[in-house]
């Protein structure tokens, strides 16, 4: 433990919001000697202890990295802003919560990155732990920093900040790199030396191996690699999810967070294909895990957390196969432990609607639906299959049931977009609203109809990764158009902060001129964008002006078809072919059949040694 | 049922909301199944006696608690099978059937360690990077040193013996002026580095370095008086002894007659 820290923490953590975040110590934490240990590995996650801790990707890897002989993973998170000021007032450096000891003396920093407003928090934790921003200040083999995750599919704007990207899934390509890293050590390679090697390895994607050239229009002109450097790069994927590493033995938090509970992952991949999804695309292919696993697993991670519910998590939970047989074993054993059992992103079908009366033996829990759009020819242009008849009959039945809460998701600004799509979300509302008038078992106690609208950012490898964001203020238009036709009481509306979605959007389909301007936000002190108590819409304009970028570049233009896109060096599986496929059925509102219903040919099957997917 | 145990080390920055979430994980983990409310959303019937602040050690707290039917274990077992899956900082000392009524508690034995500045530890705010910085300075000035800490613990002493201690009160109501003397039963003011047998808590850490320890035992219940505004009186009355750092310990609790509260 280094001592400093621990002198330091007693007089700071006195005088900040929820100092259990920062201490460490958890149950089930990892703990190893240092004697028994050549390489050290931070893993960082650009966001607070509460959200970093509810991602299931840091904790399958965070064991994953753990279980090799001689290697101890640690885990980091961004410090909330008065942690941060305490921090910086005492000198106090960023660190790792199982030893307290300072990132900088970390062998490997791996960044898990789930979401573009995160990127201003990687700058604060090297900064904090005192390691230089840019990969290129950065020599040696000591404090190689590394990064993957749901975002990194476009990693352009994070390319001079970061060494090297894993991308896909890292069960097995983490243990690759981490030993690539301990043979460069012992063989004394220099850092580039060390990149040529790790580059070797698949799903690893080098940036500094690759030149990006420009038109004089800004669009880019090519994707140079140097000579040795792949032309493409395709993610990885675990073959076989049954066999895979799983926590189940997971770190029980200190304090509460995000997702409060297990979290059993019952698949990889989305049988849907909604065109705007990234991760319905990214995930790709499909890949169920066998039901008697994920019992097992159940109740090995309840047993060991100690944690009264249980997620059974997917993009689409209510298309795994074995569900039924899953949930008839699983509520069985949890109601007779009062363990909850919840099950998310559950479609307006049939099936859905008999597992809802059944996971409600334990405790009844809100009803949610994400039409997304307001009309069946937008909601079949973005191939989001869920007919208003569906969400009627899901409402009718959980209304006579007792049933007084519904949440609704929407989607504001999606392309082909008109002001009747817009309306026909205060009518598909009100549809629901007469719906509980006409079944509710008890009304005296009234209904709550929560609707939400999001502002749509297009993002890489999707159908939609070519097309316009409409701007902030048109998007406010239709939300005050919605919210006028939407007059009663017991419907609630929400929607999200229009600049932030604006950003998002930059950022998500932004080069490596984007890159300046993170780092010119994060300078003027831009921190923390994805939470609205530090997000500063102004910093970031600022630094786009400063490094002479135009936003609208990357949101209101769009991007041609026969333009060269900054993340096509990335292969997720999925083929640009199959995109624009899927761009042009959504310009006709043309459904695509779920994977089940035909295949669609969107390519992920390569990635399989079997070429079958969701067996 | 009851359980006595400890809250020390990181388990001290743990709200009182997260060590009761902390506590049901631990029976569940031990295989305790534990008595659950009725209605909508079922609770287990789990309560700690007296909330303890963040930041504060205490090896005196009690867990009231309910076994499920058909749940028999035998109450002194209670304590052995959770100790294995309880927490870092989190041991239970002992566990039995019953106990007094919570009305009965009425004293609360802590101890408050100040420390002060130029002990060598650095303080926030001078983050300047010397040399080893982590090593206690031994000043050249140590006779000088010695009478300037008498001086303070004289100081702190003779506050204590005042016949009335106004200090501000912030609770639910607000700011409310508060005379604390009368809610002070005992009081003993030390210096540090005087040889005690170590106990591996906090206070143990202060031997030798530039602190005062305070060791009182003050009203738990109506109207209760939490240890740390001994330290807020002091910053009251006596600024220029205002410590740069209060360590607060619970150390026994009490019934009317002073014999252990369990």
């Amino acid at each position: 433990m280094s001592k400093t820290i621990d002198e330091l923490l007693p007089r700071i953590l006195p005088r900040v919001q929820k100092p259990a975040r920062y201490v460490g110590g958890e149950y089930n934490q990892t703990v190893k000697a240092l004697r028994e240990i050549d390489t050290r590995v931070a893993f960082c996650f650009p966001d607070t202890y509460e959200i970093g801790m509810s991602n299931l990707g840091l904790r399958i890897l965070y064991g994953v990295v753990n279980n090799m002989d001689g290697v101890w993973c640690e885990r980091v998170f961004t410090p909330w802003g008065d942690m941060e000021a305490e921090m910086r007032a005492a000198g106090l450096p960023l660190y790792a919560l199982e030893s307290h000891d300072p990132v900088a003396d970390f062998d490997m920093i791996a960044f898990s990155v789930g979401y573009e407003m995160s990127y201003t928090n990687i700058l604060t934790m090297l900064d904090l732990a005192g390691i230089p921003l840019r990969a290129a200040e950065r020599h040696g083999l000591h404090n190689i920093v590394f990064a993957g995750g749901a975002c990194t599919y476009n990693p352009e704007p994070l390319a001079e900040f970061i060494d090297f990207f894993s991308l896909g899934e890292g069960e097995e390509s983490t243990v690759e790199i981490v030993n690539c890293w301990r043979d460069a050590k012992k063989r004394d390679l220099s850092k580039e030396e060390f990149l040529w090697e790790v580059g070797k390895i698949p799903g690893v994607y080098v940036p500094s191996h690759y030149e990006h050239r420009y038109n004089p229009d800004g669009t880019l002109a090519a994707i140079v690699p140097l000579p040795g450097a792949p032309a493409k790069v395709t993610k990885r994927i675990v073959q076989d999810l049954d066999k895979a590493y799983y926590p189940v033995e997971p770190i029980v938090q200190s304090t509460e967070i995000v997702h409060d509970r297990q979290n059993l992952e019952v698949m990889r991949g989305c049988i849907r294909g909604c065109r705007f999804c990234q991760a319905g695309y990214t995930y790709r292919p499909v890949r169920p895990r066998k039901p008697e696993t994920l019992y097992n697993q159940a109740l090995q991670s309840l047993a060991s957390s100690g944690d009264s519910e249980i997620t059974l998590s997917s993009l689409s939970t209510s298309d795994y196969k074995y569900l039924e047989p899953l949930t008839d074993r699983l509520t069985e054993y949890c109601a007779a432990r009062n363990v909850n059992i919840s099950v998310p992103s559950l479609r307006a079908d049939n099936f859905s609607r008999d597992l809802m009366l059944k996971l409600q033996k334990v405790r009844k829990s809100g009803l949610t639906f994400a039409p997304e759009a307001g009309t069946q020819r937008l909601r079949d242009a973005i191939n989001k299959n869920v007919t208003e008849e569906d969400v009627l009959k899901t409402c009718e039945i959980a209304f006579a049931g007792g049933w007084n809460n519904v949440k609704l998701y929407f989607m504001l600004g999606l392309p082909t977009e008109t002001d009747e799509d817009v309306l026909g979300i205060a009518e598909l509302v009100y549809k629901i609203y007469n719906c509980w008038k006409d079944h509710a078992s008890n009304k005296k106690r009234g209904v709550r109809i929560h609707v939400a609208t999001a502002f749509f950012v297009p993002k890489p490898f999707t159908g939609f990764q070519w097309e316009r964001q409409i701007t902030p203020e048109e998007y406010l238009r239709r939300c005050r158009l919605l919210k006028e036709h939407m007059n009663n009481k017991s419907i609630e509306y929400s929607y999200h902060e229009a600049k932030l979605s604006e950003l998002e959007a930059v950022l998500a389909r932004g080069d490596r001129r984007l890159g300046p301007v993170i780092e010119a936000a994060w300078r003027r002190g831009a921190k923390l964008d994805g939470w609205m108590e530090y997000f500063d819409y102004e910093k970031w304009i600022a630094a786009l002006e400063e490094c002479g970028v135009d936003r609208h570049f990357y949101t209101t233009r769009g991007f041609g078809t026969d333009e060269l896109l900054p993340w096509e060096t990335i292969d997720p599986g999925v083929s640009k072919a199959f995109l624009l496929r899927e761009r042009e059925r959504a310009g006709r509102s043309e459904i695509t059949p779920d994977c089940r219903h035909g295949c669609a040919g969107c390519g992920a099957n390569r990635l399989l040694e079997c070429g079958r997917c969701d067996p | 049922m009851r359980m006595l145990f400890t809250k020390e080390g990181v388990a001290i920055w743990s709200s009182h909301l997260d060590l009761m979430r902390a506590l049901m994980r631990s029976f569940r983990r031990a295989g305790i199944e534990l008595k659950h409310s009725q209605g909508f959303t079922p609770h287990p019937e789990l309560s700690i006696l007296m909330p303890l602040s963040v930041g504060v050690e205490s090896q005196c707290e009690i867990a009231e608690f309910a076994l499920a039917e058909g749940c028999e274990i035998p109450a002194e077992e209670i304590a052995a099978r959770l100790n294995p899956v309880l927490p870092a900082g989190i041991r239970a000392l002992e566990s039995w059937e019953g106990g007094q009524k919570a009305g009965k508690l009425a004293w609360l034995r802590a101890r408050l360690t100040l420390r002060y500045q130029g002990t060598g530890n650095r303080e926030p705010g001078t983050g300047d990077g010397e040399a080893d910085s982590s090593a206690p300075l031994r000043s050249p000035f140590d006779f000088a040193q010695g009478k300037a800490e008498n001086d303070r613990i004289e100081a702190i002493r003779a506050l204590f013996g005042r016949p009335s201690l106004i200090v501000e009160k912030h609770g639910k109501k607000g700011v409310v002026e508060t005379d604390i003397a009368p809610m002070i039963r005992e009081l003993v003011v030390k210096g540090t580095g005087n040889g005690e047998p170590g106990t591996g808590d906090a206070a143990d850490s202060a031997a030798g370095e530039n602190a005062v320890v305070l060791e009182a035992v003050v009203a738990a219940q109506n109207p209760t008086l939490n240890p740390l505004l001994l330290a807020t009186a002091i910053e009251r009355y006596l600024p220029e002894y205002k410590p740069a750092l209060v360590q607060c310990r619970r150390l026994e609790i009490y019934d009317a007659d002073m014999r252990p509260f369990r």
